[in-house]
């Protein structure tokens, strides 16, 4: 068996509101907030970057889990803005975590589903027998220059989460659905990310989002009634509600999970946070399918049933951390994205 | 900063691993490697120590022009905290409008970016305080 063993999230203090973007730029804010389902998203410190979220993230995980850092015997870190091109986010949140030396780390990258790939990675270390615990975490500061549609979104934060043979909540299968699809990319050297306008919705999210979680109903003989919640990736606050349409889940089994409205995309944190929000409210035997999404593209799907160990676990309360949170005017938020 | 240094510094800086003398149960952080009460009775046995991370303000002050390397984030405060195992810590409180910040604050360690060597070179990562949530 394999099941996550505990988590941790981090999501940055100061928020921005989508009408103060739009001020800025001469837009609409409330058909751009329509348009988006969001209201502000979430701004990290001067002095914050993926690898201080990815730290805070580990550390809350491994205290609610109630470890021994020592034993977490990998750890991958997921992300498209490690602070570094070359030099692992990994090493320094092991350090930070006081998993060292003993372990192996490696960080990943695949624009938004890069957490996922190394949940599935600790899935299989486990199930090989290679190590006793494994650590997963999305983490990100999210860049978009200035002007650009993806501004509104563009928010920073992470999870960690420790991969174990038994805990809080049992990962029955996952499923992958990749392909070569270019609907958003950054060139190597590039500040900010381009991407294919119109293109980004039907051939890249809709498509693998669908087919990775149909693959992983197939799998498992279930239909979409079988599960208490469903998680999807959350670039915006309008794909995940439209994703869970077309696959035949309701508004219902989404809300508690849906976080892109209140904090932005977290990029490679953004599913992963909203499972995390999940396991925040879930009762033992609660079934949970969760389906990330990465450009380039893929998508990874889980299966999960919630165990009794939930009862007597910390559990962290995700919307109440995100509640705690200071406003930002346009020339601060630039300040701190260290535009100015 | 040397990167050498940095690197020597790492388990006091991002987890406050201290010192503990075990003849008279004394905390040092910075660690040091003689207790400066036992003198030579400490030699080797000082041990390592990790700080909870909790503290006092005991006093603090706003930087408003920031040495090199800090530009940008003015202003800001240092202060000077009491660690509640008893060794005094300087470090930046981050979160916290210079206008809530008093004497008495309880604070807690947290993970931040201390100074980026250049755009070229090492970031250099560690402690800083935020005020304790009740
Ligand atoms: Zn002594």
């Amino acid at each position: 068996m394999v099941a996550i063993v505990g988590y941790g999230a981090y999501v940055p203090r100061y928020r921005i509101k989508v009408e103060e973007i739009a001020r800025m730029w001469g837009d609409d804010p409330a058909s751009i907030s329509r348009g988006l389902g969001i209201y502000e998203k979430s701004v990290p410190a001067i002095d914050e970057d993926t690898a201080t979220i990815a730290v805070e993230a580990a550390r809350r995980a491994v205290k609610s889990a109630g470890i021994d850092a020592g034993e977490i015997g990998a750890i991958y870190v997921g992300s498209e803005s490690h602070p570094y091109a070359v030099k692992p986010t990994a090493t320094i949140v092991a350090e930070a975590i006081g998993a060292t030396p003993y372990l192996t780390a490696a960080d990943y990258e695949f624009a938004c589903k890069a957490g996922t790939a190394g949940i599935q990675n600790c899935m299989a270390l486990i199930k090989a027998g290679m190590i006793k615990y494994g650590m997963a975490i999305g983490a990100d500061v999210a860049q978009a220059a200035p002007g650009d549609a993806l501004e509104y979104t563009a928010a920073a934060g992470g999870v960690a989460y420790i991969i174990g043979k038994d805990g809080i909540a049992t990962i029955n299968e996952t499923a992958s659905f990749t392909t070569d699809t270019p609907d958003f990319w950054r060139r190597e050297g590039q500040p900010y990310p381009g991407h294919g306008e119109r293109f980004t919705g039907e051939p890249a999210y809709y498509r693998h989002i669908t087919n990775a979680a149909n693959l992983l109903m197939e799998k498992m003989g279930t239909k979409p009634s079988d599960y208490d919640y469903a998680v999807f990736h959350q670039p915006n606050g309008k794909f995940p509600r439209r994703v869970a349409k077309m696959l035949g889940f309701s508004d219902e089994q989404i809300k508690h999970g849906l976080l892109c409205p209140i904090i932005g995309n977290t990029y490679s944190g953004s599913a992963m946070l909203g499972l995390a929000a999940t396991l925040d409210i879930a009762k033992p035997g609660d079934r949970i399918i969760m389906v990330s999404f990465g450009s380039g593209a893929g998508s990874d799907a889980f299966d999960i049933t919630v165990t009794d160990a939930i009862e007597s676990y910390p559990r962290q309360n995700i919307r109440k951390m995100i509640e705690k949170k200071q406003y930002v005017d346009y020339g601060l938020y630039m300040k701190y994205r260290g535009e100015i | 900063m040397a990167v050498p240094r940095y690197w020597r510094e790492i388990p006091a800086r991002y987890n406050l691993i201290g010192k503990r003398c075990k003849v008279c149960g004394r905390v040092y952080f910075p660690p040091r490697n003689i207790c400066p009460v036992c003198r030579r009775k400490s030699v080797g046995q000082m041990e390592d120590y990790k700080l909870k991370g909790t503290g006092v303000v005991e006093s603090y002050t706003i930087i408003h022009v920031p040495p090199p390397h800090f530009e940008g984030e003015e202003p800001y405060i240092m202060a000077l905290i009491k660690l509640d195992e008893g060794p005094y810590v300087t470090g930046q409180i981050v979160e916290c409008d210079e206008k809530d910040v008093h004497i008495g604050m309880r604070v807690r360690a947290t993970f931040r970016k201390i100074m980026e060597d250049g755009e070229k070179g090492a970031i250099y990562y560690g402690y800083k305080f935020v005020k304790e949530e009740e």
